[in-house]
């Protein structure tokens, strides 16, 4: 079984079904055309650059080339948890916050599981490496960025709440409770909300790209399952660790909440 | 009367060099125009925010306490209170029925609902709520501006009343210079940055 090539053709008439998307929301008068326009390139030529550097990095499977490719993901996750946020931390600390939380837990989950449980030779084999780091880091983002975003958003709203229960004597993680564990809950949402509608309601988009290329399903589905759980653990702990991180921050070593450590990003 | 409550050289915002002391059971009041720091003042002395100076409570240095040991018994009292539960009750674990009684509620008060409580009544449960802790000092910031006469005579008795029953201090910020003269034993005011003794 070959896989049907998709001609430029195909891909044009999905894009402009983008640009006709974008027209109605600007008719609509929703700020969303711009963005969403925007992202939608950004999508295509990511992906395409990335097509190219896959294939580089296939060629010379060395370590330090992964690691690098790695690396730069990390980095570019990062940048792209800051710009997600409508306030954040003041100078290096958000993206450091965010960087070192996803770094741990996607990185210590992709390791483990390419040595423990896909055990490819080498180890960093990249035809495995990247693409598991890349859901991972994928995930983990968005559970970083979704979860601090709210985590900073409520504590900048409850901030006169907050205050008052630390004028009643409460400890700063019991003043910031209620909003750091709503925020937590929403960056581990999606998660669960997919795992619950998966195969039933939606087929999730790796085992459908394994059954494209011509996988048997039940093998596709052992992957899927392997990399559903592996997301969930990365990502629960990158959010679990940034939530806590940052909320600390959000306080001082007298349990002042300090809100003067939050500066307002320009909206996208 | 022995000290209660020492500060030494604080600057906060735009307020400088302030030196003041509370003695156990002592009521002091603050006045000032608006925007003069009595809020800062107070805030920098419940340690909520960055200031320079130092605060003893009974000879001991503020630093020796957890911030949350030092809130729970320096409390601040804001001229708006905030609640994070629905109900009443559970922001008043600890409050006695005779205090709510005191202040004119019966227990039944502790099943309302938050949000549609009036501004008077929230002052008045901001108080029962903050004096639950047994605090040494209460900053009390215009605490009976959204009362009426009544309840606001009300109020300033049974605080009167905590003074000498348990020796509580009261720094108490109010615009009403009567007001001042009728609860306090001394007098301050804010002009120009500093505090200035005003009676008696």
């Amino acid at each position: 079984m070959t896989l049907v090539q998709l001609g430029w053709a195909d891909l044009s008439v999905a894009a402009a079904l983008t640009v006709l998307l974008a027209a109605l929301a600007t008719w609509a008068r929703l700020e969303v055309s711009r963005p969403l326009l925007i992202s939608a390139a950004r999508m295509v030529v990511q992906l395409a650059l990335v097509g190219f550097v896959l294939e580089t990095l296939f060629a010379h499977a060395a370590l330090y080339w992964v690691s690098l490719m790695a690396l730069v993901m990390l980095l570019l996750a990062g940048r792209e948890v800051v710009a997600r946020q409508r306030r954040r931390l003041a100078g290096w600390w958000g993206f450091g916050i965010s960087t070192g939380a996803m770094f741990i837990s996607s990185f210590a989950v992709t390791v483990f599981a390419l040595t423990a449980l896909v055990q490819a030779t080498p180890w960093y084999e990249p035809r495995y490496a990247i693409p598991l780091l890349g859901m991972l880091l994928g995930n983990t983002m968005n559970g970083v960025a979704l979860s601090q975003d709210r985590l900073i958003e409520g504590a900048w709203q409850q901030r006169d709440v907050i205050e008052a229960r630390l004028m009643l004597g409460q400890g700063w993680q019991e003043a910031v409770g209620s909003v750091s564990r709503e925020s937590m809950r929403s960056g581990m949402i999606p998660l669960i909300n997919g795992m619950a509608a998966a195969g039933v309601v939606s087929l999730p988009g790796m085992m459908t790209g394994q059954i494209l290329a011509g996988s048997p399903p039940v093998e596709a589905v052992k992957y899927q399952i392997l990399i559903f759980l592996l997301i969930t653990v990365g990502s629960g702990f990158g959010t679990l660790l940034a939530n806590r991180l940052v909320a600390r921050r959000l306080f001082d070593e007298r349990e002042r909440l300090r809100v003067d450590r939050l500066v307002r990003a320009q909206s996208r | 009367m022995s000290a209660c409550l020492v500060i030494e050289n604080l600057d906060c915002g735009s307020v400088r060099d302030v030196n003041l002391t509370l003695a156990v059971g002592e009521c002091v009041s603050l006045a000032g125009a608006s925007g003069s720091g009595k809020t800062r003042l107070l805030r920098a002395i419940a340690d909520l925010d960055v200031h320079s100076g130092t605060v003893h409570l009974s000879g001991k240095d503020r630093r020796c306490f957890t911030p949350a040991q030092w809130r729970r018994r320096v409390v601040m009292v804001p001229a708006e209170s905030h609640w994070w539960a629905d109900t009443v009750g559970v922001h008043l674990n600890g409050s006695p029925d005779v205090d709510l009684e005191a202040l004119g509620f019966g227990p039944e008060v502790r099943g309302w609902a938050v949000r549609r409580l009036s501004s008077g009544e929230r002052q008045r449960l901001g108080l029962a709520r903050a004096a639950a802790l047994e605090p040494m000092v209460m900053l009390l910031d215009e605490p009976t501006a959204n009362l009426d006469a009544e309840t606001t005579e009300r109020v300033e008795h049974w605080l009167a009343e905590r003074r000498h029953r348990n020796g509580t201090a009261i720094f108490w910020v109010t615009h009403n210079a009567a007001q001042a003269a009728r609860v306090a034993q001394r007098g301050y005011r804010i002009t120009a940055s500093m505090l200035q003794r005003v009676f008696p």
